[in-house]
Protein backbone atom coordinates (compact mmCIF):
# COMPACT_ATOMS: atom_id res chain seq x y z
CA UNK A 1 0.00 0.00 0.00
CA UNK A 2 2.58 2.37 0.84
CA UNK A 3 4.41 1.82 -2.41
CA UNK A 4 1.29 2.35 -4.48
CA UNK A 5 0.99 6.22 -2.44
CA UNK A 6 4.58 6.76 -3.19
CA UNK A 7 3.92 5.24 -6.76
CA UNK A 8 1.10 7.90 -7.44
CA UNK A 9 2.62 11.12 -5.17
CA UNK A 10 5.71 10.55 -7.40
CA UNK A 11 3.86 10.45 -10.76
CA UNK A 12 1.61 13.71 -9.92
CA UNK A 13 5.38 15.76 -8.97
CA UNK A 14 6.58 14.42 -12.58
CA UNK A 15 3.24 15.04 -14.10
CA UNK A 16 3.59 18.60 -12.76
CA UNK A 17 7.11 19.52 -13.79
CA UNK A 18 6.22 18.10 -17.32
CA UNK A 19 2.97 20.46 -17.80
CA UNK A 20 5.22 23.46 -16.16
CA UNK A 21 7.99 22.85 -18.78
CA UNK A 22 5.36 22.33 -21.49
CA UNK A 23 6.22 19.18 -21.96
CA UNK A 24 2.63 17.63 -22.52
CA UNK A 25 2.35 19.25 -26.07
CA UNK A 26 2.27 17.28 -29.22
CA UNK A 27 4.23 20.56 -30.96
CA UNK A 28 7.15 19.74 -28.12
CA UNK A 29 7.62 16.30 -28.96
CA UNK A 30 6.86 17.00 -33.06
CA UNK A 31 9.04 20.47 -33.05
CA UNK A 32 12.19 18.25 -31.13
CA UNK A 33 12.12 15.68 -34.17
CA UNK A 34 12.15 18.68 -36.62
CA UNK A 35 15.01 20.56 -34.37
CA UNK A 36 12.87 23.55 -34.36
CA UNK A 37 11.74 23.58 -30.70
CA UNK A 38 14.24 21.88 -28.34
CA UNK A 39 12.26 22.02 -25.06
CA UNK A 40 12.48 18.51 -24.63
CA UNK A 41 15.90 18.08 -25.16
CA UNK A 42 16.73 20.63 -22.59
CA UNK A 43 14.13 19.53 -19.58
CA UNK A 44 15.58 15.95 -20.28
CA UNK A 45 19.24 16.40 -20.44
CA UNK A 46 18.64 18.80 -17.01
CA UNK A 47 16.88 15.56 -15.04
CA UNK A 48 19.55 13.89 -16.57
CA UNK A 49 22.48 15.62 -14.97
CA UNK A 50 20.61 16.03 -11.77
CA UNK A 51 19.94 12.56 -11.46
CA UNK A 52 22.79 10.86 -12.79
CA UNK A 53 24.99 13.34 -10.11
CA UNK A 54 22.33 12.44 -7.03
CA UNK A 55 22.44 8.83 -7.98
CA UNK A 56 25.45 7.98 -8.39
CA UNK A 57 26.56 9.86 -5.01
CA UNK A 58 23.61 7.51 -3.23
CA UNK A 59 24.76 4.42 -4.78
CA UNK A 60 28.49 5.06 -3.66
CA UNK A 61 27.27 5.48 -0.58
CA UNK A 62 25.57 2.26 -0.82
CA UNK A 63 22.02 3.84 -0.16
CA UNK A 64 20.37 3.36 -3.47
CA UNK A 65 20.91 0.11 -5.85
CA UNK A 66 20.96 1.09 -9.79
CA UNK A 67 18.16 -0.49 -11.86
CA UNK A 68 20.17 -1.06 -15.52
CA UNK A 69 18.59 -2.44 -18.01
CA UNK A 70 19.86 -5.23 -20.11
CA UNK A 71 21.54 -4.02 -23.62
CA UNK A 72 20.02 -5.91 -26.72
CA UNK A 73 20.84 -4.66 -29.53
CA UNK A 74 17.84 -6.25 -31.44
CA UNK A 75 15.14 -5.25 -29.26
CA UNK A 76 16.80 -1.45 -28.68
CA UNK A 77 17.03 -0.55 -31.75
CA UNK A 78 14.74 -2.29 -34.09
CA UNK A 79 11.94 -1.75 -30.79
CA UNK A 80 13.53 2.12 -30.83
CA UNK A 81 12.77 2.84 -34.00
CA UNK A 82 9.18 1.11 -34.09
CA UNK A 83 8.35 3.40 -30.84
CA UNK A 84 10.45 6.66 -32.79
CA UNK A 85 8.23 6.25 -35.77
CA UNK A 86 4.97 5.78 -33.32
CA UNK A 87 6.05 8.95 -31.57
CA UNK A 88 6.27 11.09 -34.41
CA UNK A 89 2.79 10.11 -35.72
CA UNK A 90 1.42 10.41 -32.37
CA UNK A 91 3.25 13.48 -30.38
CA UNK A 92 3.13 11.80 -26.75
CA UNK A 93 4.95 9.21 -25.28
CA UNK A 94 4.00 6.69 -22.64
CA UNK A 95 5.28 8.75 -19.91
CA UNK A 96 3.93 12.12 -20.92
CA UNK A 97 0.28 11.01 -22.67
CA UNK A 98 -1.41 10.98 -19.15
CA UNK A 99 -0.44 14.04 -18.29
CA UNK A 100 -1.89 15.46 -21.61
CA UNK A 101 -5.12 13.89 -21.23
CA UNK A 102 -4.87 15.76 -17.69
CA UNK A 103 -4.46 18.60 -19.07
CA UNK A 104 -7.17 18.79 -21.68
CA UNK A 105 -5.43 17.55 -24.85
CA UNK A 106 -8.15 14.87 -25.62
CA UNK A 107 -6.72 12.74 -28.66
CA UNK A 108 -4.09 11.31 -26.44
CA UNK A 109 -7.44 9.50 -25.41
CA UNK A 110 -6.44 7.45 -29.16
CA UNK A 111 -3.32 7.38 -28.27
CA UNK A 112 -3.69 5.47 -24.58
CA UNK A 113 -6.20 2.98 -26.57
CA UNK A 114 -3.84 2.28 -29.22
CA UNK A 115 -1.01 1.87 -26.62
CA UNK A 116 -3.53 -0.87 -24.70
CA UNK A 117 -3.99 -2.62 -28.08
CA UNK A 118 -0.20 -2.22 -28.25
CA UNK A 119 0.14 -4.14 -25.42
CA UNK A 120 -2.08 -6.97 -25.73
CA UNK A 121 -0.41 -7.34 -29.69
CA UNK A 122 3.01 -7.29 -28.31
CA UNK A 123 1.70 -10.14 -25.52
CA UNK A 124 0.60 -12.26 -28.21
CA UNK A 125 4.12 -12.02 -30.51
CA UNK A 126 6.45 -11.89 -27.58
CA UNK A 127 7.80 -15.85 -27.77
CA UNK A 128 8.55 -15.10 -31.07
CA UNK A 129 10.60 -12.15 -30.25
CA UNK A 130 12.09 -13.76 -26.60
CA UNK A 131 13.72 -16.09 -29.53
CA UNK A 132 15.06 -13.98 -32.08
CA UNK A 133 15.06 -10.21 -31.83
CA UNK A 134 15.79 -10.65 -28.28
CA UNK A 135 18.98 -12.39 -28.76
CA UNK A 136 20.69 -10.86 -31.44
CA UNK A 137 23.65 -8.30 -29.83
CA UNK A 138 23.43 -9.12 -25.99
CA UNK A 139 25.44 -7.79 -23.93
CA UNK A 140 23.42 -7.47 -20.40
CA UNK A 141 23.28 -4.89 -17.63
CA UNK A 142 25.83 -2.81 -19.49
CA UNK A 143 26.78 0.82 -18.55
CA UNK A 144 29.54 3.21 -20.08
CA UNK A 145 31.39 3.44 -17.37
CA UNK A 146 31.15 -0.09 -17.29
CA UNK A 147 32.19 -0.54 -20.97
CA UNK A 148 35.13 1.92 -20.95
CA UNK A 149 36.42 0.37 -18.19
CA UNK A 150 36.79 4.10 -16.33
CA UNK A 151 35.37 5.69 -13.34
CA UNK A 152 31.97 6.75 -13.32
CA UNK A 153 33.15 10.27 -11.35
CA UNK A 154 35.59 10.57 -14.77
CA UNK A 155 32.56 10.35 -17.36
CA UNK A 156 29.91 11.68 -15.41
CA UNK A 157 32.03 15.36 -15.84
CA UNK A 158 32.48 14.89 -19.67
CA UNK A 159 28.93 13.86 -19.96
CA UNK A 160 27.84 16.95 -18.10
CA UNK A 161 30.30 19.04 -20.23
CA UNK A 162 28.95 17.81 -23.36
CA UNK A 163 25.26 18.53 -22.29
CA UNK A 164 26.16 21.98 -20.99
CA UNK A 165 27.44 22.77 -24.52
CA UNK A 166 24.50 21.55 -26.21
CA UNK A 167 22.43 24.05 -24.58
CA UNK A 168 24.71 26.55 -25.52
CA UNK A 169 24.18 25.87 -29.28
CA UNK A 170 20.82 25.43 -28.61
CA UNK A 171 20.26 28.76 -26.78
CA UNK A 172 22.32 30.37 -29.36
CA UNK A 173 20.28 29.04 -31.99
CA UNK A 174 17.09 30.11 -30.04
CA UNK A 175 15.70 26.58 -30.44
CA UNK B 1 10.56 32.66 -7.40
CA UNK B 2 8.59 29.61 -8.91
CA UNK B 3 4.72 29.36 -8.14
CA UNK B 4 2.37 26.66 -8.92
CA UNK B 5 0.02 29.25 -10.41
CA UNK B 6 3.14 30.28 -13.25
CA UNK B 7 2.07 29.18 -16.63
CA UNK B 8 5.03 27.56 -17.22
CA UNK B 9 8.78 27.38 -15.49
CA UNK B 10 11.92 27.53 -17.67
CA UNK B 11 12.70 23.83 -18.55
CA UNK B 12 16.06 23.89 -17.45
CA UNK B 13 14.15 23.87 -13.88
CA UNK B 14 11.16 21.66 -14.22
CA UNK B 15 14.06 19.36 -15.71
CA UNK B 16 16.28 19.81 -12.75
CA UNK B 17 13.12 19.29 -10.41
CA UNK B 18 12.59 16.06 -12.34
CA UNK B 19 15.85 14.67 -11.83
CA UNK B 20 15.81 15.32 -7.61
CA UNK B 21 12.27 13.57 -7.63
CA UNK B 22 13.92 10.75 -9.87
CA UNK B 23 16.54 10.42 -7.34
CA UNK B 24 14.06 10.85 -3.93
CA UNK B 25 11.63 8.36 -5.64
CA UNK B 26 14.79 5.63 -6.01
CA UNK B 27 15.85 6.44 -2.16
CA UNK B 28 12.68 6.41 -0.85
CA UNK B 29 10.40 4.26 -2.48
CA UNK B 30 13.74 2.24 -4.97
CA UNK B 31 12.00 3.05 -8.06
CA UNK B 32 13.28 4.73 -11.40
CA UNK B 33 10.12 6.62 -13.49
CA UNK B 34 9.00 4.33 -16.38
CA UNK B 35 5.83 3.69 -18.21
CA UNK B 36 5.01 1.62 -20.89
CA UNK B 37 5.16 -1.68 -19.19
CA UNK B 38 2.03 -0.14 -17.03
CA UNK B 39 0.27 -0.04 -20.34
CA UNK B 40 0.87 -3.59 -21.19
CA UNK B 41 -0.10 -4.91 -17.65
CA UNK B 42 -3.20 -2.90 -18.32
CA UNK B 43 -3.95 -4.64 -21.46
CA UNK B 44 -3.76 -7.88 -19.50
CA UNK B 45 -6.40 -6.88 -17.25
CA UNK B 46 -8.64 -5.86 -19.49
CA UNK B 47 -7.92 -9.11 -21.45
CA UNK B 48 -8.48 -10.78 -18.67
CA UNK B 49 -12.35 -9.56 -18.44
CA UNK B 50 -13.30 -11.59 -21.69
CA UNK B 51 -10.40 -14.25 -21.62
CA UNK B 52 -8.82 -14.85 -18.52
CA UNK B 53 -7.55 -18.14 -19.76
CA UNK B 54 -5.62 -16.62 -22.58
CA UNK B 55 -4.57 -14.41 -20.54
CA UNK B 56 -2.58 -16.83 -18.32
CA UNK B 57 -1.01 -18.69 -20.85
CA UNK B 58 0.35 -15.82 -22.38
CA UNK B 59 4.32 -15.77 -21.11
CA UNK B 60 4.53 -12.10 -21.17
CA UNK B 61 1.72 -11.77 -18.62
CA UNK B 62 3.22 -14.73 -16.53
CA UNK B 63 6.60 -12.61 -16.85
CA UNK B 64 4.43 -9.17 -16.70
CA UNK B 65 1.44 -9.96 -14.36
CA UNK B 66 -1.35 -7.98 -15.21
CA UNK B 67 -1.77 -6.42 -11.76
CA UNK B 68 -1.96 -2.59 -10.35
CA UNK B 69 1.85 -1.79 -9.04
CA UNK B 70 4.23 1.14 -8.34
CA UNK B 71 4.62 2.51 -11.58
CA UNK B 72 0.45 1.86 -12.32
CA UNK B 73 -0.04 4.72 -9.67
CA UNK B 74 2.81 6.80 -11.00
CA UNK B 75 1.57 7.11 -14.63
CA UNK B 76 -2.11 7.61 -13.13
CA UNK B 77 -0.63 10.52 -10.39
CA UNK B 78 1.09 12.40 -13.75
CA UNK B 79 -2.40 12.33 -15.42
CA UNK B 80 -3.59 14.23 -11.94
CA UNK B 81 -0.08 15.92 -11.89
CA UNK B 82 -0.74 17.56 -15.62
CA UNK B 83 -4.53 18.57 -14.33
CA UNK B 84 -3.13 20.10 -11.16
CA UNK B 85 -1.07 21.83 -12.77
CA UNK B 86 -2.56 23.29 -15.65
CA UNK B 87 -5.84 23.90 -13.60
CA UNK B 88 -3.35 25.76 -11.13
CA UNK B 89 -1.35 27.77 -14.56
CA UNK B 90 -4.66 28.21 -15.85
CA UNK B 91 -3.49 26.76 -19.18
CA UNK B 92 -5.75 23.71 -18.76
CA UNK B 93 -7.65 23.82 -22.45
CA UNK B 94 -10.58 21.17 -24.07
CA UNK B 95 -8.59 20.41 -27.58
CA UNK B 96 -9.39 17.78 -29.85
CA UNK B 97 -6.55 18.24 -32.35
CA UNK B 98 -3.39 20.03 -31.68
CA UNK B 99 -3.02 23.00 -33.80
CA UNK B 100 0.45 22.17 -35.71
CA UNK B 101 -1.42 18.77 -36.65
CA UNK B 102 -4.64 20.73 -37.77
CA UNK B 103 -2.00 23.28 -39.82
CA UNK B 104 -0.92 20.06 -41.88
CA UNK B 105 -4.02 17.58 -41.62
CA UNK B 106 -7.25 20.02 -41.30
CA UNK B 107 -9.72 19.73 -38.78
CA UNK B 108 -10.64 16.30 -38.74
CA UNK B 109 -11.07 14.58 -35.91
CA UNK B 110 -11.81 11.30 -37.34
CA UNK B 111 -8.08 11.21 -39.26
CA UNK B 112 -6.33 12.58 -35.91
CA UNK B 113 -8.23 9.96 -33.68
CA UNK B 114 -6.76 6.66 -36.46
CA UNK B 115 -3.50 7.91 -36.96
CA UNK B 116 -3.31 8.60 -33.08
CA UNK B 117 -4.14 5.37 -32.10
CA UNK B 118 -1.65 3.72 -35.17
CA UNK B 119 1.12 5.58 -33.38
CA UNK B 120 0.09 4.57 -30.21
CA UNK B 121 -0.08 0.76 -31.01
CA UNK B 122 3.64 1.11 -32.18
CA UNK B 123 4.42 3.01 -29.68
CA UNK B 124 4.12 0.36 -27.06
CA UNK B 125 4.67 -2.37 -29.37
CA UNK B 126 8.23 -0.79 -29.91
CA UNK B 127 8.87 0.36 -26.57
CA UNK B 128 8.09 -3.38 -24.94
CA UNK B 129 9.91 -5.02 -27.64
CA UNK B 130 12.68 -1.98 -26.44
CA UNK B 131 12.74 -2.67 -22.81
CA UNK B 132 11.32 0.62 -22.41
CA UNK B 133 9.90 4.10 -23.34
CA UNK B 134 11.43 7.33 -22.88
CA UNK B 135 11.12 7.64 -19.69
CA UNK B 136 12.29 4.36 -18.70
CA UNK B 137 15.36 4.30 -21.60
CA UNK B 138 15.88 7.92 -21.74
CA UNK B 139 15.49 9.62 -18.23
CA UNK B 140 16.67 6.60 -15.74
CA UNK B 141 18.92 4.73 -18.36
CA UNK B 142 20.94 7.90 -19.12
CA UNK B 143 21.00 8.65 -15.55
CA UNK B 144 22.59 5.47 -14.63
CA UNK B 145 24.56 5.99 -17.86
CA UNK B 146 23.07 2.46 -19.10
CA UNK B 147 24.82 1.69 -22.87
CA UNK B 148 20.59 0.24 -23.64
CA UNK B 149 19.29 3.84 -22.05
CA UNK B 150 21.53 6.10 -24.89
CA UNK B 151 21.18 3.04 -27.55
CA UNK B 152 17.11 3.09 -26.92
CA UNK B 153 16.93 7.46 -27.33
CA UNK B 154 19.00 7.54 -30.34
CA UNK B 155 16.69 4.72 -31.48
CA UNK B 156 13.53 6.76 -30.72
CA UNK B 157 14.65 9.94 -32.08
CA UNK B 158 15.97 8.31 -35.01
CA UNK B 159 11.68 6.96 -36.28
CA UNK B 160 10.59 9.93 -34.93
CA UNK B 161 12.71 12.38 -37.00
CA UNK B 162 12.16 10.45 -40.20
CA UNK B 163 8.36 10.46 -39.29
CA UNK B 164 8.43 14.02 -38.73
CA UNK B 165 9.93 15.44 -41.38
CA UNK B 166 8.02 13.42 -44.08
CA UNK B 167 4.98 14.67 -42.51
CA UNK B 168 6.08 18.24 -41.84
CA UNK B 169 8.99 18.36 -44.99
CA UNK B 170 7.10 21.41 -46.37
CA UNK B 171 6.93 23.70 -43.57
CA UNK B 172 3.54 23.91 -41.56
CA UNK B 173 4.52 25.68 -38.60
CA UNK B 174 2.47 25.13 -35.03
Amino acid sequence: MENLIYGITTGILFGFFLQKAEMLRYEKHVGAMLFRDMTLIKFMLSAVMVGMIGIYILSDAGLVKLSVKATVLGGNIAGGIILGIGWGLLGYCPGTIGGALGEGRWDAAWGILGMLAGGALYAEVYPFFKDTVLKWGSYGKLTLPGMFGISHWILIPVIIIIFLLLFRIIEKKNL
Amino acid sequence: MLSPKDKTWSPYIAGALTGLTVVLSVLIAGHFFGASTTYARSAGMLEKIFSPQHVSELSYFQKYTPKIDWQWMFVIGVILGGFISSKLGGTFLKQAIPPMWENRFGPSVKLRAVLAFTGGILVLFGARLAGGCPSGHGLSGMIQMSVSGYIALFSFFAGGIIVANIIYRRGGRG
